[in-house]
């Protein structure tokens, strides 16, 4: 019998706890492919956040750090820098990308960290139970903005992949999705061109994913999908917004 | 090995003590007055094999350094009061993880902004712990250049031992001084010290997955009394202070850090008055030696606290001796410094039952009224608001 | 013998680097000795302050704030330091920059005209080093030697035509106190 697809051996075997229609574990599994396929698996230390994958620590299979919530980039500063042969990810929610961690995140660009950022984009803290995000689009609801987002008191989303792009140190800046077949297969190469940039000493690469949170935004998988299509996507705009990574 | 007495400058001393205690990972910010350790790290770590990284921030240092200490690598940050303040976060995740690393305060005056002079008015916040949750970090309180100077090699050295991150506190002046001092332990190869099973790496080759994480969810209280374990060995075993005549006195002097050597004056000009005063200087604040104190306590007709804060040593002290002994508080917060003339009439005092140089703060409010209310005749808060 | 000094100027006057140059010739003395200068806020504006103790014993709080000897280079120093001197203490006096006298009548004052003899020796930037040697024939409490010795440890970039300079201003200062 030929296995023509199969787990891949950068994860664990422990179950994962993400909420059915979550993008959380498709995220996990491009990761893992990519490990496996760079030949890298041995070599990975992951940085697990604060929030929804706060146990990401317990289902790749390479050692982790679980740190403070936003500090994610600065840890992985310290990792890199006491074992400048690893390759070393760190892995983010929105909350704590681009608001506690805001600083981290844009320093470690600044700094221009070897380092692999991969960020995960559904406009709403996941864990704590629905509150609004930095990223929680206008008008959305969210149990700390009951009534909608509304500029004039919250503010507009912040679009991270953009605002990076400005600074010199961001070497590879890519917003891709996992809404469909197709849209996956874009955010595995995106997210294998980010490590691949690691192992190549190119500097900081980030990927930033948008995804859905069925229970959060109280829809159907369906329902969650569409709204990635119809209102995600022309807030978040897919595609590379940097690449000097070379080849 | 010694090496040869030298002039080095307090900061100096430090930063240059921790790369030969083999730190290979600084992270820091620049704060007033402890920038030399930045600074010197800056020019000599690289050379020596290691990483200095500026950070955007104390938090962003603190949690570097969480990183570095996950890899096994002997890491460090330096700051002063206000920054240490911001460090807590990332020292409550280190004590959570069972990351040893080193962590420096070289404080200042507060609260908030307070003054840059030397000050000591973080004890509780070292030795309480600071940050959320049960746990400590061991702080030792050097009161010399030469000892800010070797304490980094015993700080990493207890740190590795307990799993746990090691704090040294040391005064704001001590850090800007100059003094004559040398190193008396022999320079540390960091790559001939062995690696650690818990710690992160690259490599695996079939070992097991290392996991470093805060989160402990369902096993938090199994994991917060096991740590209690080692904190109660450390207790027993660990307690470090320094003794001057103090079997053999009328009044014992308690003192750590700058204040300490204010006190060794007062003992000095004591004898040639024909009083009778000794010193008990805490080395490690905490653990705190307890046992010592009470047993000297009972040799001794009072003990007389002095500290550059409002009343935080003494409260230690008080624990420790309980109403064996009359305890009297000769305080210098904010920045105020202690000398050996105004030590000696605090000691006098609390000798012969007067009460100038001694501080206790229900006879300082004494006759003190205070009224703060809102005043609707300056206008009231709708005002602010605008509109018609 | 417990030495505690202050040296006050203008930045520049090169009050903090003699403040280390004694603490160093102490340490070549075998004596045990401290330095600490004023820091943060108090450095700008121009005045510049610093504390040495040199002792046979255990130095205690390097903050010298009731000083056996002061140094005063420039006028805005002597009413600031004049009042801080034990009783018998010390006061040596630039009297090259320094126009008005002390009042105290409990200290002894030594006034050396620091600038003009800098200047005669060849350069004027050094008067701070006339003003160490007037304090070491007064006081005795480190040698013209060590000195001379500690010159090398702390200017260790200084070409040796500078120390020689540097020497001979030392001497003048010395020589200045009869």
């Amino acid at each position: 019998m030929t296995i023509i697809a199969q787990k891949p051996k950068s994860l664990t075997d422990i179950p994962m706890h993400y909420c059915p229609g979550c993008g959380h574990g498709i995220v996990h599994r491009l990761m893992g492919e990519t490990f496996d396929e760079l030949g890298i698996a041995d070599r990975v230390i992951g940085i697990a956040p604060v929030g929804c994958a706060v146990f990401a620590d317990d289902y790749f299979a390479c050692d982790t750090v679980q740190g403070a919530h936003g500090r994610g980039p600065a840890i992985a500063t310290g990792v890199k820098r006491s074992k400048p042969g690893a390759i070393v990810f760190s892995y983010q929610g929105d909350g704590d990308l681009a608001s506690i961690g805001m600083a981290e995140i844009v320093h470690a660009a600044v700094r221009s960290e070897n380092i692999t950022v991969i960020f995960i984009n559904n406009a709403i803290y996941g864990m704590t139970g629905g509150q609004m995000a930095p990223t929680t689009l206008v008008g959305q609801v969210a149990t700390t903005a009951p009534k909608g987002r509304d500029p004039k008191l919250q503010g507009w989303p912040i679009n991270m992949c953009e605002m990076l792009a400005q600074i010199t140190g961001s070497k590879f800046l890519a917003r891709v999705a996992v809404d469909c077949p197709q849209n996956v297969i874009k955010a595995k190469e995106a997210i294998k061109k980010a490590f691949e940039n690691q192992v190549n000493n190119v500097g900081f690469s980030m990927v930033e994913v948008i995804s859905q949170c069925p229970t959060n935004w109280h829809a159907s998988v369906p329902q969650a999908l569409e709204f990635v299509r119809t209102k995600m996507m022309p807030q978040y705009p897919l595609g590379i917004f940097k690449d000097e990574g070379g080849k | 090995m010694k090496t040869e007495k030298a002039l080095r400058k307090g900061n100096e001393a430090l930063a240059e003590g921790a790369i030969r205690a083999g730190v290979r990972f600084f992270a820091g910010y620049p704060i007033t007055p402890q920038n030399e350790v930045p600074e010197y790290m800056s020019a000599n770590l690289a050379d020596n094999g290691g990483a200095f990284v500026q950070a955007e921030s104390e938090v962003a240092a603190i949690n570097m350094v969480y990183g570095a200490a996950a890899t096994g690598t002997r890491s460090m940050t330096s700051s002063s009061s206000p920054g240490v303040s911001l460090k807590q976060e990332g020292i409550t995740y280190l004590a959570s993880a069972d990351l040893p690393c080193l962590i420096v305060n070289v404080m200042r005056g507060g609260p908030g902004l307070g003054s840059i002079s030397g000050a000591q008015g973080d004890y509780f916040q070292a030795t309480r712990g600071g940050g959320n949750g049960d746990y400590h970090v061991i702080v030792l309180a050097p009161n010399s250049v030469e000892e800010l100077g070797n304490f980094p090699k015993l700080a990493f050295d207890l740190a590795e031992k307990y799993r746990m991150p090691c704090m040294i506190l040391a005064d704001g002046i001590l850090g800007q001084m100059m003094e004559s001092m040398s190193f008396n332990f022999e320079p540390v190869d960091p790559n001939k010290l062995g690696k650690f099973d818990w710690a992160v790496d690259i490599n695996k080759q079939g070992r097991g997955k290392s996991k470093v994480f805060s989160y402990k969810g369902d096993n938090l209280i199994a994991d917060v009394t096991e740590r209690a374990k080692r904190y109660g060995l450390i207790e027993k075993t660990e307690p470090r202070y320094e003794e001057r005549n103090a079997e053999d006195c009328d009044i014992l002097l308690v003192a750590y850090g700058l204040s300490s050597r204010a006190c060794l004056e007062a003992v000095n000009m004591a004898s040639s008055k024909g009083l009778k005063v000794g010193l008990f200087r805490p080395i490690t604040l905490w653990p705190f030696p307890s046992k010592r104190l009470a047993e000297l306590a009972k040799k001794t007709k009072g003990i007389l606290v002095v500290e550059q804060s409002l009343g935080q040593l003494v409260q230690d002290v008080k624990l420790a001796v309980g109403d064996r002994v009359p305890v009297g508080l000769n305080a210098y917060p904010a920045g105020g410094q202690p000398d050996g003339e105004k030590i000696l009439t605090a000691a006098n005092s609390l000798l012969t039952g007067k009460k100038e140089g001694l501080f206790d703060l229900q006879e300082h409010a004494a006759n003190f009224t205070y009224n703060c209310q809102r005043d609707t005749k300056l206008g009231v808060q709708g005002d602010a608001k605008g509109g018609k | 013998m417990y030495q505690g000094i202050r040296i006050a100027g203008f930045g520049g006057q090169g009050v903090v680097s003699a403040g280390i140059l004694l603490a160093q010739a102490g340490v070549e003395d075998k004596k045990n000795a401290s330095w600490l200068p004023s820091y943060g806020p108090e450095m700008r504006g121009g005045t510049a302050n610093c504390s040495v103790v040199v002792t046979d014993g255990e130095v205690y709080t390097p903050i010298v704030s009731a000083p056996d000897t002061v140094i005063v280079m420039n006028e805005p120093s002597l009413p600031k330091f004049e009042p801080l001197l034990k009783k018998g203490g010390l006061l040596i006096l630039n009297s090259s920059l320094v126009n008005s006298r002390p009042t105290r009548k409990d200290i002894t004052v030594v006034c050396v005209p620091c600038n003009e003899i800098a200047q005669k020796v060849g350069m004027d930037r050094i008067a701070n080093l006339v003003a160490l040697g007037a304090f070491v024939k007064t006081t005795g409490a480190v040698s013209l030697d060590s000195v001379a010795d500690a010159m090398k440890k702390v200017y260790k970039r200084a070409k040796p035509e500078m120390l020689e300079l540097n020497k001979k201003a030392l001497q003048a200062g010395f020589d200045a106190v009869k």
